[in-house]
């Protein structure tokens, strides 16, 4: 292939020396620090949330405050089946997906429209319907009291859900790897490049034959279904689900996670879990009400000095060397 | 039956005339720079916040503390604008959104630190305290006060577009920046003053509005939904807009509230979600104006 005009294109997606190592150290996680795998698995899901948002401010350059409306779509779905008798964990959570990408789909005619700005009330706006929705259809959702009462079967009718959380991390690793695996494909694909133009140029994307609404809405579609498992997988490990799933404070901690993390590099979301994360459960600790004035800081700060997060900072650093290395 | 609607059309109106206030700058700096400005309510808060102190702890007169109040936010708001702002006028909408959003979780920290959790109430001077009776009829004299100052605001900020040259210069700003700006109208001295105006009048609507809308931490997130919704229902950049946008969601939302609890705030995001499915880009239409040229 040496030579060919492919051969950029394939070299963008070839997978990376770090890449192994990220994955790497998540199996190493495991045995390293049994003690903390509810945690991991809490920052697996989380990253998983954050990567199903990378797609659409990374690649689509949609930017959205009310994702966490497909987060709880899932959550509830795989809440209910759990509920009414259908135990088995994976089908659920293609279940979850498939609802959650219905509601993308619905959502995205809204979204794929207009300018930055009213896609920001846009998704603010379907964030806010489906919570007060679930707010008020306190019966079927439990309110915010939660919905109780949710059982899921053994995984694979193997591996019971246990209190060490292994299982649920045996099982978010699995699931983070095969979204990543999937999403990465898609951005890379053919389909990720008419994304890429339609965000960098949606004229000119719509003058060399791309169609741009179909592209985004695409995209919408399909992070929708990520969200989804996320917030499905969330309501499989804790056995329980409440309102909040759907509140604007998700979709906030999202964004800022997703923010932190660095978009555009798919991987973002899972190290700005990991801050997020262990961040929130070492200074809530300390201060719980000042949580979010660090997090605000924080956000400020990366805003400020690190643009494009901890993976553009880390990008940067790395053509820094870069260039040093063949400047001697 | 009557006497119950007319009070729904009371609070109605002068919760709405405080939306008015407080949105007003937000839909400026919006259809003026294109910025998305989260953290403008936060400055709203700030307002309540400073009137409970200057009012209830150093007993200060209620509206010279008020007058003060707007004032030293609205200096205050030029250097936030020259120092965090201006680096991001050109920056990407997810940056800006970023960048505020931080500053308005800072804000309900510091304000959380201060203060603390519970709900605030400013002391409000005995002439404005109780009710006019006129028959069945009650009206609350605070409430009409708001709805006084919302409409006076109106008025005067009509007249400073229509009339003023710094009304011409915004509106000029707002039409077409580089137009504007090789005109030689000083477009980024205009937009500083905007913006300082803009945060005055946040620090008004959050100061006597608090009242209406409860000032705790979470005033700032609160409020920012529902001056979004204003600013998404008037467009951004229009004072008009803006005020029958604000008159409308306040109505709605106390009137909902009143006749059929059971939907609470879900009546207001259905008008929203309405609105924008029949005119996505109209109530754009500034800004997408601002962003073709």
């Amino acid at each position: 292939m040496n030579g060919s005009p492919l051969r950029p294109l394939l070299d963008r997606s070839r997978w990376r020396a770090p890449e192994f190592v990220f994955w790497a150290l998540i199996i190493a996680a495991f045995f390293l620090f049994p003690d903390y795998r509810s945690l991991g698995a809490q920052v697996l899901v989380t990253g998983i949330f954050a990567l199903s948002l990378d797609m659409l401010l990374g690649y689509a350059g949609i930017v959205t405050l009310g994702h966490a409306a497909f987060f709880g779509v899932g959550a509830f779905t795989a809440g209910w089946l759990g509920k009414y008798g259908w135990h088995e964990p994976v089908s659920a959570l293609a279940i979850a997906a498939a609802v959650a990408a219905c509601a993308g789909a619905l959502g995205s005619r809204l979204v794929v429209r207009g300018t930055d700005l009213s896609r920001l009330m846009v998704t603010l706006a379907i964030g806010l319907v489906l919570y007060e929705a679930a707010n008020k259809a306190t019966a079927v959702t439990g309110g915010i009291d939660g919905l109780q009462g949710i059982e899921f079967a053994p995984l694979l009718g193997l591996f019971p859900f246990d209190l060490m959380g292994s299982t649920a991390y045996v099982y978010a690793a699995i699931v983070a790897f095969v979204t990543l695996y999937l999403v990465r494909r898609l951005v890379h694909s053919p389909y990720g490049l008419s994304l890429h133009a339609t965000r960098m140029n949606r004229r000119r994307a719509l003058a060399v034959g791309i169609d741009d609404g179909r592209t985004l809405a695409i995209s919408y579609i399909v992070s929708a279904a990520v969200a989804g498992i996320a917030g499905a997988l969330t309501t499989q490990i804790t056995q329980f689900i409440t309102i909040d799933a759907l509140g604007f404070g998700r979709s906030a901690d999202i964004l800022i996670i997703a923010a932190l993390g660095g978009v555009g590099y798919l991987y973002g979301g899972f190290i700005g879990a990991l801050v997020f994360v262990v961040g929130r459960d070492l200074l809530s600790g300390i201060s719980p009400a000042y949580w979010h004035f660090w997090l605000g800081l924080l956000l400020v700060l990366t805003i400020f000095f690190a643009r494009g997060g901890i993976m553009g900072t880390a990008a940067r650093l790395a053509r820094r060397l870069a260039q040093r290395e063949t400047q001697r | 039956m009557l006497t119950d609607f007319v009070g729904v059309i009371i609070d109605g109106t002068s919760y709405g005339a405080m939306l008015f206030v407080i949105a007003l700058g937000l839909s400026i700096t919006l259809g003026l720079m294109g910025f998305v400005n989260l953290a403008h309510t936060a400055v709203a808060m700030f307002g309540g916040y400073f009137l409970v102190t200057l009012v209830n702890q150093l007993a200060w007169p209620f509206f010279v503390s008020v007058a003060v109040v707007v004032v030293a936010i609205a200096l205050a708001s030029l250097v936030l604008e020259r120092v965090v702002y201006a680096p991001f006028y050109r920056a990407t909408a997810l940056d800006q959104s970023l960048l505020t959003f931080g500053l308005m979780l800072m804000a309900g920290g510091i304000v959380h630190y201060f203060w603390g959790s519970s709900q605030q109430a400013v002391r409000v001077p005995e002439y404005l305290e109780g009710r006019w009776y006129l028959g069945d009829l009650s009206i609350s004299k605070y409430r009409l006060m708001l709805l006084g100052t919302g409409m006076a605001l109106l008025a005067l900020l009509n007249w400073g577009l229509d009339s003023t040259r710094l009304g011409a210069m915004i509106r000029a700003s707002v039409d077409n920046q580089r137009i504007a700006a090789s005109m030689g109208i000083p477009v980024k001295r205009v937009f500083m003053i905007a913006f300082a105006i803009g945060s005055g009048l946040a620090a008004l609507g959050g100061a006597l509005g608090a009242e209406v809308l409860g000032l705790d931490p979470a005033f700032a997130t609160r409020t920012l939904v529902l001056c979004l919704l204003v600013v998404v229902l008037g467009g951004a950049g229009s004072v008009n807009g803006t005020f029958f946008a604000a008159m409308l969601l306040g109505i709605c939302d106390i009137g909902s509230k009143y006749y059929v609890p059971e939907f609470g705030a879900f009546m207001i995001y259905v008008l929203m979600a309405v609105v924008l499915l029949y005119r996505p880009q109209g109530l754009y239409s500034l800004v997408a104006r601002r962003r073709a040229a």
